[in-house]
């Protein structure tokens, strides 16, 4: 059997790709944000009981027993505590890693541009957004639809007020009847909505924002000051994929210990393994995070859009079944 | 019988849907931002041979079918059943119309088809790719016509129908594509 040595990427794709990373750096170099790096490998991690970190050990000096460390899904924590320190605006084109996610816009190591603006709010950074784009994909100024009026649109239904039998019947109607039966989770039946009901019509010729997610599925963004049913939480879907997600970052450490605690809490009912909490994470905002914005844009993801590519392997080096 | 998690969900994996074994034709991990991943899978149902879609949450199981490909020889039909046969062990297998369906058309003597057992039982009927089959019946065609203009109706020894060039005539043996229904050339000879 012949061992299969060469690149999931064609070279031609791979000197767009390194030509992409150059535009993206020569983009925040002319804003004045700053260029870090952070760990890959950290003492805490995510929460989110939809992530799945990969974890190992250190063994070395101080450490005989072994420190368990987890390779980190984002370099969000990590990157809030810079901004904590007085850092200033900052981006980092990172290796983020996740367990359980292959397939055609997925691999479980992947390129994340990440990136916080300090005074920005949501509007102004999805404004950024749309120029990066245009300067990297040459697309048009996205549209934005907040995610109630998405749901309104495309299925008649207002995400905010429908109750789960409502959400569940929506879902029988709309082909889903197995997983409405057992479902009593109202996110994922909404989940489940946008993915397969609304994603498909939105964004398919120029890009698109939905923003306000329901509180419910707010992560680290704050909520609306005048909605608090909504958070200001946004994400970008272009041609069918998402691309990035990003919040005007929640400041507050008591209110973010209690959204971790809650995770875990959920983790335990679900069985799955609980989370040690990022206490220097909660230590920084502690302190006092300056009110920013920031977002994580999936660069693999950026390039398929710019080079045309079907598949996630085709634009980078080794794929998971080559690494 | 085992279980199958969606992250073993691949293309030609066999389960059970609403009773019936299904082959996974395409499987696709669709998931949010943030929040729960799908698995959209493209299946078949290996007994009524309706294809359609289905939405599992990422980590559901779903029960194993226990069905498998043998490859056997035609022997003959009693006009009730089909049956065939492995030539080397001598086991046989006798499929019903249900099983044997569409394929019937294309069952030739000592063809070797692919049947497909759900739990031992024959539940269909693959013949081979192409097959070679007598015109019985078909319009004498104008003679020097060689260009194949639109071509004519012709019936075969199975009662298949196939659309021929015009200058094939009856008693002639000629290849057909099985998948598609195709004339593809008069038989060597």
């Amino acid at each position: 059997m012949s061992i299969n040595w060469q690149p999931s990427a064609s070279i031609e794709n791979l000197k767009a790709r390194a030509s992409l990373l150059k535009t993206i750096r020569d983009f925040f170099y002319a804003r004045n944000v700053m260029e870090v790096e952070t760990p890959s490998l950290s003492q805490a991690s995510v929460t989110d009981i939809h992530l799945a970190s990969f974890s190992t050990q250190f063994v070395g000096p101080g450490f005989a027993k072994g420190l368990p460390l987890y390779l980190q899904t984002s370099p969000e924590f990590a990157m809030k505590r810079l901004l904590a320190a007085g850092s200033g605006a900052i981006f980092q084109l990172a290796k983020a890693f996740r367990n359980e996610e292959a397939g055609r816009h997925h691999n479980p190591e992947f390129t994340m541009l990440e990136w916080y603006r300090p005074g920005f709010n949501a509007a102004q950074l999805m404004d950024e957004i749309d120029d990066l784009m245009i300067a990297v994909v040459g697309s048009e100024k996205a549209e934005r639809i907040s995610y109630q009026q998405a749901f309104i649109t495309h299925l008649a239904c207002d995400p905010l007020t429908a109750s789960i039998e409502e959400l569940s019947q929506l879902a029988k109607q709309q082909g889903f009847e197995h997983i409405a039966e057992q479902e009593n989770d109202k996110d994922t039946l909404l989940q489940l909505l946008f993915c397969m009901c609304i994603e498909p019509k939105i964004g398919q010729k120029t890009p698109c924002f939905v923003y306000h997610f329901p509180a419910s599925q707010a992560a680290l963004a704050k909520l609306n000051s005048d909605d608090n049913r909504v958070a200001e939480r946004f994400e970008l879907y272009f041609k069918g994929m998402e691309l990035a997600n990003g919040f005007d970052e929640l400041t507050e450490a008591d209110e973010q210990r209690q959204r971790f605690i809650d995770d875990n809490n959920k983790r335990k009912v679900q069985g799955l393994a609980e989370v040690t909490v990022d206490e220097r994470f909660l230590a920084a905002l502690s302190h006092g995070l300056p009110q920013c914005s920031g977002v994580a844009l999936g660069v693999d993801r950026l390039l398929m859009l710019a080079l045309n590519a079907k598949r996630i392997s085709d634009v980078i080096a080794f794929d998971v079944e080559r690494a | 019988m085992a279980n199958y998690s969606t992250n073993e969900f691949k293309g030609g994996l066999k389960f059970m849907l609403d009773g019936e074994p299904c082959s996974i034709l395409e499987n696709e991990v669709v998931k949010p931002g943030k929040g729960q991943a799908f698995n959209r899978v493209k299946v078949r149902k290996l007994i009524s041979g309706k294809v359609l879609e289905k939405t599992f949450k990422s980590g559901e199981s779903v029960e194993a079918a226990d069905v498998m490909d043998i490859e056997l020889d035609y022997l003959y039909t009693d006009g009730e059943f089909w049956h065939f046969m492995n030539n080397e062990t001598f086991e046989q297998v006798a499929a019903d119309e249900k099983a044997v369906g569409e394929s019937v058309k294309w069952l030739v003597e000592n063809n070797t088809c692919t049947i497909t057992l759900w739990n031992g039982n024959p539940i269909s009927v693959t013949p081979p790719n192409f097959v070679e089959l007598e015109i019985t019946d078909t319009d004498p065609g104008l003679k020097g016509d060689t260009a194949g203009t639109g071509g004519k109706p012709a019936t075969l020894t199975t009662g298949a129908v196939v659309r021929v060039p015009l200058f094939v005539q009856i008693g002639e043996v000629v290849k057909v594509d099985t998948r598609s229904g195709e004339y593809v050339g008069r038989a060597q000879k």
